[in-house]
């Protein structure tokens, strides 16, 4: 298992360079120039010496790597001296980015609690909800419930983030003034009062991406507990004698829950690729908004920073549902 | 005595698989609805604009903000118009011709991009699963796609291409060959993954042998043997691929990042309304029940077509 694990790190190397290698030469292709913004007044030979101050005048070949000893040795490094208070990096040249002329990672660090908090709540509750649900939905399978919950699901899949946002704003912003329509990510949780406000502004959008989430995990929790139902170890708990409740919520639910674990693991990155959206119809300033304003100022270290983050979650989710799935199941050995 | 026998055959001969796919397809309640709402959306929005017959992009200043026919109900000072029964937005450009128009590209995209991401994924799928020397590097290939954050790359490609591609075939053409083109190469790699598994249990089946024995070459082996006994994966995906290219599009659009303004296409008048849904909320509702239904047949017909084309479940 350990072996396997390390293989898999290992092969992940080639492939997240590989990954990077194909979103820089997909901006590398950006005709969006970044001086575009700069007052016409400028004279162009100026224009050229801040092109190259941007670090533009040097060929792809020298920039990727650049980037690459950036990403994954100068930025750890000042990680490193900033959590401990030691010096390896040196003052080495950061990943700064073209709009604020600050490094990208510290621009990341302020937006990241925005996005974990409301995406990662959304998906905690998410699978909260859809656990039960599945369980329910298999055990009295067709019944009115699991119909209801194959509907609902069934708008999950269905409803678009944009359109389901914008339905709750409608429905309770504006018709029934419940809940702020706009997070604000200024306000400070101190006492109960904030804490309540915190509470009913997280409300919406922890839903609007919940709702996805929902509609995924119960149909595969669903599934898989009809998949155990059925086994014959099921006939020789109920025929020993045991309660009801122990053969479905333990013998069954733990068999069942193993393929679901992986399918959680996997369901992560998309998340994030949801948040974009959802954090644009709150208004929530995280990762995703981030990510749209430095398209639009074609801010290509920050594009590529952000998407390369991204990327690396796939791959590391993918790793980590597999091994889970080694580690769950018994029956699955790598070697 | 031999009149009954003659019908018999007579009925024997008229049955054909998809006879029983639709006798099947027709059980599932909500296959059915889902069809019948989506030849309704598309006769809405093919149909539709020959009888409403008024210009989407025309303004009307003096007409503009009319409330939808219905809010005559509630409030009896509303500014309805039967000449608008959808209501007008800020620029007096009506939203029920509007809707049509947006529909017609939303569903030209949708459609377009599902056509060619399924093509995309048959090819390598049959490739990676009849030839053994492609089946390691394609698979691979799909794996790094798989593991490609798509919705930032896509947005990244529409920021990119957006200008030449306008340059060469004008504004609406571009764009349309863009996104299409992005969510076509951005979505083939679940029917990929399915159709090569098929093909490779395929191979191994008695027909195909014989086939071979016969010396059929591989193309036509494909064509004939394979690509047959492969079409109900293609089909159920084509129908998720058809939901989740409506939905891209859309959230493109959304995004601002989609087609040009004063192009209407669902996501785009959802997205034009957004600002003002305190005053008008039926902006936002109109073009977003209009994807989440369609979305939603689509869906529900793919859940039928998966039942009906499974001879294991067709029969019972």
């Amino acid at each position: 298992m350990l072996i396997y694990t390390i293989r898999r790190l290992l092969i992940s190397i080639p492939t997240l360079l590989f990954i990077a290698f194909v979103i820089f030469m997909l901006l590398e292709l950006a005709p969006g120039d970044p001086m575009a913004q700069m007052p016409l007044t400028i004279p162009p030979e100026v224009k050229e010496k801040m092109r190259l101050a941007l670090g533009l005048g040097e060929p792809w070949y020298v920039r990727f790597p650049l980037w690459l000893k950036q990403f994954f040795i100068v930025e750890p490094q000042y990680w490193i001296d900033g959590t401990f208070g030691t010096n390896f990096a040196d003052g080495a040249q950061r990943i700064i980015s073209f709009q604020s002329r600050s490094p990208v990672f510290e621009t990341i660090a302020q937006r990241m609690p925005q996005t974990l908090w409301v995406v990662g709540m959304s998906y905690v509750v998410g699978v909260l909800i859809a656990l039960p649900i599945g369980i329910i939905s298999a055990y009295r399978q067709y019944s009115v419930f699991d119909q209801a919950g194959t509907f609902v699901s069934m708008i999950g899949f269905s409803v678009p983030p944009f359109f389901s946002g914008v339905l709750l704003i409608v429905i309770f912003s504006v018709q029934l003034k419940w809940l702020p329509s706009i997070y604000d990510t200024t306000h400070v949780v101190g006492d109960w009062d904030s804490f309540l406000f915190q509470l009913r502004q997280m409300i919406m959008p922890v839903m609007v991406l919940a709702l996805q989430t929902t509609a995924q995990v119960s149909r595969y929790m669903r599934a898989s507990m009809l998949d155990n139902l059925g086994q014959d170890y099921v006939r020789t708990a109920r025929a020993k004698g045991m309660s009801e409740s122990t053969v479905v919520l333990k013998h069954v639910l733990r068999n069942s829950m193993i393929p679901v674990v992986t399918v959680i693991a996997l369901g992560i990155p998309s998340i994030f690729g949801g948040a974009i959206i959802t954090e644009q119809i709150f208004k929530v300033n995280g990762l995703g908004q981030l990510l749209i304003i430095a398209l639009q100022g074609s801010d290509i270290p920050m594009v590529m920073t952000i998407t390369f983050l991204l990327a690396v979650l796939i791959v590391m989710m993918n790793l980590i549902a597999d091994v889970l799935y080694g580690i769950l199941d018994p029956r699955i050995r790598y070697d | 005595m031999t009149d009954t026998t003659m019908t018999a055959t007579a009925v024997e001969k008229s049955r054909n698989q998809w006879f029983d796919v639709w006798a099947q397809f027709r059980t599932h309640k909500g296959a059915v609805a889902g069809l019948a709402f989506l030849v309704f959306i598309t006769l809405f929005v093919t149909v539709g604009p020959v009888l409403w017959d008024v210009d989407p992009g025309k303004l009307n200043i003096r007409n503009k903000d009319v409330r939808p026919i219905y809010m005559a109900i509630f409030d009896s000072d509303a500014k309805v118009s039967w000449g608008s029964p959808m209501g007008t937005d800020n620029l007096g450009r009506d939203i029920m011709a509007n809707i049509m128009a947006g529909g017609r590209v939303s569903l030209a995209v949708g459609w377009t991009a599902m056509i060619l991401a399924v093509f995309i994924g048959t090819l390598i799928g049959v490739l990676a699963g009849y030839f053994k020397r492609l089946d390691g590097l394609l698979m691979r290939f799909t794996d790094l796609v798989l593991a490609l954050p798509l919705l930032p790359l896509l947005l990244v490609m529409m920021l990119l291409f957006r200008d030449p591609l306008r340059a060469t075939f004008g504004p609406e053409n571009g764009i349309f060959i863009l996104i299409v083109t992005g969510i076509g190469i951005t979505s083939w790699m679940q029917t990929a993954r399915i159709v090569r598994g098929d093909v490779m249990a395929l191979k191994e089946r008695e027909f195909v042998l014989a086939a071979r024995s016969i010396g059929t070459p591989a193309h036509r082996m494909i064509t004939r043997h394979l690509l047959p006994n492969v079409m109900s994966p293609i089909m159920v995906s084509a129908t998720l691929g058809l939901a989740t290219a409506i939905i891209t599009e859309s959230a493109l659009s959304f995004l601002g990042l989609g087609f040009p303004s004063d192009f209407p296409t669902w996501g785009k008048i959802l997205f034009d309304s957004v600002d003002r849904m305190t005053a008008f909320p039926e902006r936002v509702i109109w073009p977003g029940l209009a994807i989440s239904l369609t979305v939603l047949a689509v869906n529900y017909i793919g859940d039928g077509l998966r039942d009906a084309l499974d001879p294991r479940i067709r029969g019972q």
